[in-house]
């Protein structure tokens, strides 16, 4: 067995493994009706006292007037927004358990021969506090990512779910990051000029390894194993996340898919965005952005606006809102919900800004046959709100996972039990639960 | 010893000027510390040499305004008061009026109708790095964390303040009024921090708060250990070693301050005196010795707040404020006891170990509890809405069972902050003879959706939301791309 056969058999016992532990969650999916809501079924005007029929982890129905079968557990929703699951297209969730605890850490590749083979969702940690701290905000749905370690790729990002169970991970190697601009220089040459020339580099080597006949006799410019990680990327079968700011390295980016058409593009941040709004629409390339930049944090970012969300949208761009890419994307992913309630703040329309909560990242990311809208077959990611869910003051009431209704139970609603009321201190707090 | 220089300080005017002919003389030795008393000069012993306690002083001055009546308004005057359908007058840069129901404004006095729309008192946000880590983030202007000693009590903040730091433009439109800029907290003792109004100024003394005190920032936990310990393998590299660095520095303050002590009493009975040798370090720790300069610690966990409680009361000093303080809820009957303020996040967490613990409520915990609770930043985009950050700790407040107003919370972001950096008495609340710090919102600002439409500093209109006239755009933003867009 030579060294590529070896690594190759890994990566299958690996998987074999993972395939194994995908054991039934340790929570059942009942039959449950959601009735009075104002429904938001994300595919059509809202619902007003619709009911949410679930059933077997799936939507079964949704609509007014729906009849409750028998055995369906009832839960209240009059006169509450009933949502999809919100879903936050930039992550670390699950694999970050405390930032500057490195061994806690699995989100960059750092001292190895392969970049863009990095897969994050081996690392993947279901049980890691932050996915119910984040669940409880009503967040049922992310994007986990790597970040840039030593180079210009990241590596391969999976799409999780933040139900219970073993098996959070519902699309692994969803997509593909890499970084451009300041960020891609620093990995690439320390110039721009290199960062795309690396960049355009490994896309044409990884299409010839896919047409290559012979791949154990693969001698190219990136090894095999990142040749073979973007192959999918070649052909547009998993997207290209592309981190850049700049208006010029977006410009660029616009001319990469224009050179490179199979390319399935994602842009991540887009600060300056809104510069070339109408390039980016006219090349139907979606962004993931954060609405609260608007500082010129360094020189890539000089023009940045919390309208940026607003002008893209109205430009006719598909938009997703996360966190910024060097955030801290691991802990408060939660917060995507007041991000989109400030870019509604900023000129968003608040209906684009729930998409670029639902469908919209669903679509990016090709898991709209399963999430996304509240619509029968769908699994069944469903929040009863207790107000407008991109209001500060609002939260979630009920939070369903794939059909679980998930008690709003995390390690910080545990602290905050054991803590509150500091008077009755009979026995050390420690005795508390 | 022989004077260097010879300032002359004139009547009330505060600056001092190279000129000779006015009656009070100042003398200044070669430490720079100045003699100010006329009867000293005539003692056989020479003049007291005192220490001069504002050489950076404030240049400050309130823009113009016109007396102005926002009428028609739902009011939080930022002490936990709520006026429905209320107005607040506006004139000289004060406050001179606040009440409910119709005002009949004098001749004069324009007036603003805000009917449906939320006055409040102007936010003060007590943990800010604008300035001393401005935007653009480049490395040439890292300038808040003196990193070549864990105790540099002698440096201060201001001497590292970039006033174009766009980051200023921005709070201002967030509704923040004034704000405290701290060194960092790479050490033990950072240095001393600054207050300032938030106005645009040339230079950072037009920024500084007229008469604020100062205040020294230390830092517990694992930034001093990690920078010093892990990264330069120096002292300290573990909280032990924090512990003795205080303490060791605080016992060479006591010495410091019993030096200057026994110099006065031995001048005041006319024995022949030296003053001790000047030391910028020891000078601020004696400051706040002496109760003149007030203490802003960075400590997350309840463990080390106690601690640092317990080395307060050996050296006889008092900490005014734990900053960040994200288990304050696990203390919070210690912290009312000892009159210490805890600045906090909503919600920030696990970024490291010793945020590991933070909850939701813990803002409202440390408010039921009787103790201070400040909402803070320590942030240049957490600065634009510290609103928000106080509506979603009012939220999980209430979700817990705890009975607190939207007014209440408001003096979270006004009176608390401005009584723990001892500007109480200028600023903090909506009341006659204070300065007219004012935010006019555009709804709610406890909403997602509430926009800061129009900011009064000292009665004047720094900005408007709808008046490009009124909203600063800082040199460094001149001629790039975005220059004057809605941010």
């Amino acid at each position: 067995m030579n060294r590529r056969s070896i690594l190759a058999a890994a990566a299958l016992l690996t998987a074999a493994i993972h395939a194994a532990i995908h054991a039934p969650g340790t929570a059942r999916a009942e039959a449950i009706a959601v009735v009075g809501g104002t429904v938001h079924t994300m595919t059509g005007t809202p619902i007003p006292g619709g009911t949410v029929l679930i059933n077997d982890g799936r939507i079964e129905a949704v609509g007014a007037g729906l009849a409750v079968p028998d055995g369906y557990r009832v839960i209240d929703a009059a006169g509450k927004p009933v949502t999809p699951g919100i879903m936050n297209a930039f992550t670390r969730l699950g694999i970050v358990e405390v930032s500057l605890e490195s061994a806690t850490n699995d989100d960059a590749v750092r001292a190895l021969d392969f970049t863009a083979a990095f897969d994050v969702s081996y690392g993947i940690n279901p049980r890691a506090t932050a996915i119910p701290i984040t669940r409880v905000e009503g967040v049922t749905r992310a994007a986990v990512s790597p970040v840039p370690g030593d180079g210009l790729f990241a590596g391969q990002g999976a799409v999780i779910h933040l139900g219970d169970g073993d098996d959070v991970v519902v699309e692994p190697r969803a997509f593909m990051l890499a970084a451009l601009g300041e960020t891609g220089a620093a990995k690439a040459g320390s110039a721009r000029g290199s960062a795309f020339v690396t960049l355009i580099t490994a896309i044409e080597e990884a299409a010839r390894y896919r047409d290559a006949d012979d791949k154990d006799a693969w001698e190219g410019a990136i090894s095999w194993l990142d040749a073979q990680a973007l192959v999918p990327v070649t052909t547009g079968e998993t997207p290209l996340m592309i981190i850049a700011d700049r208006a010029s390295d977006i410009t660029q980016v616009i001319g990469l898919s224009q050179r490179y058409r199979r390319l399935d593009i994602v842009l991540l941040s887009a600060r300056e965005g809104w510069l070339v709004a109408d390039a980016l629409a006219a090349a139907d390339i979606p962004v993931v952005l954060h609405p609260l930049d608007n500082l010129p944090a360094d020189f890539e970012s000089l023009a940045a606006t919390q309208h940026n969300a607003a002008r893209l949208h109205a430009a006719g761009v598909t938009i997703a809102i996360a966190g910024r890419p060097g955030g801290d994307n691991a802990h408060q992913s939660r917060l995507v919900l007041q991000y989109a309630g400030n870019a509604v703040a900023n000129g968003l329309p608040w209906d684009a800004a729930m998409a670029a909560l639902t469908v919209n990242p669903a679509r990016l990311f090709g898991i709209q046959d399963r999430y996304g809208t509240l619509a029968a077959g769908q699994d069944a990611d469903v929040v009863v709100w207790d107000g407008d869910p991109l209001e500060v003051m609002s939260a979630p009431d009920v939070v369903i996972v794939r059909g679980v209704d998930l008690p709003l139970v995390s390690r910080q609603t545990k602290l905050r039990d054991r803590y509150q009321n500091l008077g009755r201190t009979d026995r050390p707090f420690a005795y508390r639960r | 010893m022989r004077p260097y220089n010879l300032r002359v300080a004139c009547g009330a005017v505060a600056a001092l000027v190279a000129l000779g002919g006015c009656a009070a003389s100042v003398t200044v030795n070669e430490n720079g510390v100045r003699d100010d008393t006329d009867a000293g000069r005539a003692a056989a012993n020479g003049p007291l040499v005192t220490v001069d306690p504002d050489p950076f002083p404030s240049t400050y001055r309130p823009l113009a305004s016109e007396p102005t009546a926002i009428v028609g308004a739902t009011i939080l005057d930022g002490k936990g008061g709520r006026i429905d359908n209320g107005y607040v007058v506006m004139s000289g840069g004060d406050v001179r009026a606040i009440g409910a129901g119709t005002l009949r404004p004098e001749p004069g006095v324009r007036v603003i109708d805000a009917a449906g729309k939320w006055v409040t008192a102007g936010i003060i946000d007590i943990h800010s790095h604008l300035g001393v880590y401005p935007s653009p983030s480049v490395r040439a202007h890292q300038d808040g964390n003196e990193i070549s000693a864990p105790v540099t009590a002698e440096v201060w903040a201001e001497h590292g303040i970039w006033p174009q730091d766009p980051g200023f433009g921005r709070a201002l439109a967030g509704g923040v009024t004034s704000l405290m800029v701290l060194p960092g907290s790479a050490n033990l003792f950072g240095g001393r921090t600054v207050t300032l109004k938030n106005v645009p100024g040339r230079t950072v003394q037009a920024m500084k708060f007229p008469d604020a005190p100062y205040g020294l920032k230390m830092a517990c936990g694992e930034n001093p250990k990690r920078v010093y310990g892990a990264q330069r393998k120096r002292a300290p590299a573990s909280r032990m070693g924090n512990v003795a660095g205080y303490r060791q520095a605080w016992a060479r303050a006591v010495e410091y301050k019993r030096a200057w002590d026994a110099y006065a009493d031995k001048h005041a009975s006319g024995k022949k005196a030296k003053p001790p040798k000047r030391d910028l370090e020891l000078d601020t720790l004696k400051g706040v010795l002496e109760g003149d300069i007030l203490v802003h610690m960075h400590c997350y966990r309840a463990d080390e707040m106690a601690i640092m409680i317990d080395v307060s009361r050996e050296f006889d000093y008092h900490i005014g404020t734990f900053h960040h303080a994200v288990e304050s809820y696990k203390i919070a009957d210690l912290l009312a006891a000892n009159g210490t303020c805890s600045a906090m996040w909503a919600d920030w967490w696990g970024f490291k170990m010793e945020a590991y613990d933070t909850i939701r409520e813990n803002i409202p915990f440390v408010h039921d509890a009787g103790a201070c609770a400040i909402v803070h930043s320590d942030s240049d985009v957490g600065i634009q809405r510290l609103n928000q950050e106080a509506a979603k700790a009012l939220a999980d407040g209430r979700k817990a069972g705890l009975d607190i107003s939207k007014a209440e919370a408001w003096a979270w972001l006004s009176l608390n902050p401005a009584r723990a950096m001892g500007i109480d008495g200028a600023t903090g609340s909506l009341e006659p003879g204070k300065d007219a710090d004012v935010v006019i919102w555009s709804s709610d600002p406890f909403s997602v959706y509430a926009k800061a439409e129009q900011v009064f500093v000292d009665g004047a209109l720094m900005w408007h939301i709808d008046d490009a006239r009124h909203q600063p755009v800082m040199d460094f933003e001149l001629g790039q791309p975005g220059e004057g867009d809605a941010k």
